[in-house]
């Protein structure tokens, strides 16, 4: 909680971007935050690793993978990210 | 002198456009340097040559469409002088015919007969027309492919070939004699194909090959349940203390197990052709890997039995990327000696394979999921399992061999320390 938190529209905007770079058919309107992001974007085990590693990258987070499993949603994933100090 | 010929890079693969040379006339070549770019059906391919030697002279401009088979160039081997070999060099073969160094008495030929000649390292089957289908039209695979993408009707075609049947040449023929000959060289534009074209593309590769395994291959299929507790609880482990950026997947695990049981299966790692079975000397695993615009490649990963799991996830994620990216090497076209499928992602049960020819068997893996089980004792638990599947080529093997392979497959993933 040490860093100054990117305000929520910046956040949203760095994970549909870092989505977009494994997913490029991803239309951001067309994503319902709060529904499990896996079944609304094609993502298989590979893309979904490679989507964390994007995100760890550009917001310097560390994500355990005991963590995956609290990250369903979009919300799941800005809220968790958000209270990293992302 | 010898000829560079165009070679398959897969049993899907009848034809492809020279995108780029990347050697002249008078250059010296060697074994394994990338030649010639080619463009197939799915993705633009590097083309290595497998001999040493240099260009006499480049017989396909690039832009041009050929069939696989086609001399792309002609060659002096080391030491060879020019003047001799040109004294017995043989003229253009017309396009679309079969090369001219093809036997005589050959069966049937399919343009992958031809290159099983020297340029790729894949036997590709030359498939004669299958015996108990003399009332039918007598046709080789090749022919039927390029009749169908051509339009034209197999049944008022002649056959030139043995017992009157039908052969690729016969074909490209009739379509030449059309007003409107749609196996027109292409154009140098129609090189940079618009995506549409290319999706139209991969599917009629994956319809072409996907046939021929429905049309030659008795299949059989087998399923094994494997528990994953202790896959699961190692590769946990394992992923706690990397950075994200070395963690292994599951995937690594399962095709490394396979690489593993194929060493005591070689009836399962191999190609069949021309009506016998060639066992692979490498566990080369064709992945299969989806395409996000639609499709699905499986390009080879080499020696999969011989690499550290460290080493194999990150070859693993390059393949999957070039994949998409459509920037493949041939011998990851050419090389896979079976193929994994891994549909679990996608939260399938479990998936049963369509072989891919001239391979003799695909291995699939479902999710792995929590679900009831017995133990050795007879108690009733929950554990993770996948269900594992095989399909196999009943002319190589049989059903017995088969379920040995997945119990082997099965007990491997319980040791995934050594893996």
């Amino acid at each position: 909680m040490a860093n100054a938190p990117m305000n929520d529209a910046d956040l949203r905007a760095t994970v549909i971007a870092t989505l977009q770079s494994i997913a490029p058919e991803v239309e951001p309107e067309l994503l319902r935050d709060s529904r499990p992001l896996r079944l609304q974007v094609d993502l298989d085990s590979m893309d979904w690793l490679n989507f964390l590693i994007g995100l760890s990258e550009r917001l310097k987070v560390a994500i355990p993978e005991s963590d995956y499993g609290q990250l369903v949603t979009l919300k799941d994933l800005m809220d968790y990210l958000k209270a990293r100090g992302g | 002198m010898f000829e560079f010929k165009l070679p398959s890079l897969g049993a899907d693969m009848d034809e492809g456009t020279l995108l780029e040379w990347r050697v002249q006339s008078g250059d010296a070549v060697h074994k394994g340097q990338v030649v010639a770019v080619v463009d197939t059906a799915k993705a633009a391919i590097d083309i290595e040559i497998w001999q040493d030697g240099t260009v006499l002279a480049l017989q396909v401009q690039a832009g041009e469409k050929v069939p696989v088979g086609t001399v792309l160039a002609t060659l002096l081997a080391p030491g060879e002088q020019a003047g001799a070999a040109l004294a017995s060099d043989t003229p253009r073969p017309v396009a679309g015919l079969a090369p001219l160094s093809r036997p005589p008495q050959e069966p049937a030929p399919s343009p992958a007969s031809a290159a099983g000649e020297a340029t790729t390292p894949v036997p590709q089957s030359a498939t004669p027309v299958v015996p108990g289908t003399q009332a039918r039209v007598r046709i080789s695979p090749a022919a039927r492919l390029k009749a169908q993408t051509l339009g034209l009707d197999v049944g008022s075609l002649r056959g030139s070939g043995p017992d009157g049947a039908i052969t690729l040449a016969d074909v490209e023929r009739a379509s030449a004699a059309q007003p409107n000959p749609s196996s027109a060289p292409a154009t140098p534009a129609a090189a940079t194909a618009p995506a549409t074209d290319r999706q139209t593309e991969i599917r009629r590769a994956i319809a072409s090959a996907m046939s021929r395994s429905k049309r030659e291959i008795p299949h059989y299929y087998l399923l094994e349940t494997i528990p994953m507790a202790r896959a699961q609880q190692w590769l946990a482990q394992a992923n706690e203390g990397r950075p994200i950026t070395t963690r292994l997947l599951m995937a690594a695990l399962q095709l490394k197990a396979v690489a593993l049981a194929l060493q005591r299966f070689p009836e399962l790692n191999g190609f069949y052709s021309d009506g016998q079975f060639n066992p692979a000397k490498a566990a080369h695993l064709g992945v299969a890997i989806s395409l996000r615009q639609g499709g699905l490649i499986a390009p080879a990963l080499h020696n999969v039995d011989q690499l550290p799991l460290d080493t194999l996830m990150p070859a693993l994620a390059d393949l999957v990327k070039r994949t998409r990216a459509g920037s493949l090497r041939q011998s990851e076209m050419a090389d896979a000696s079976i193929t994994v499928t891994n549909l679990g992602d996608q939260g399938v049960e479990a998936v049963i394979g369509v072989i891919h020819p001239p391979q003799v068997a695909i291995v699939g893996f479902g999710r792995v999921a929590a679900r009831p089980w017995v133990d050795a004792a007879g108690g009733l638990c929950v554990v993770p399992t996948v269900t594992a599947s095989l399909a196999a080529d009943h002319r190589v093997s049989d059903g017995h061999r088969g379920g040995l392979f997945l119990a082997e497959l099965r007990e491997l993933l319980q040791q995934p320390q050594d893996l």
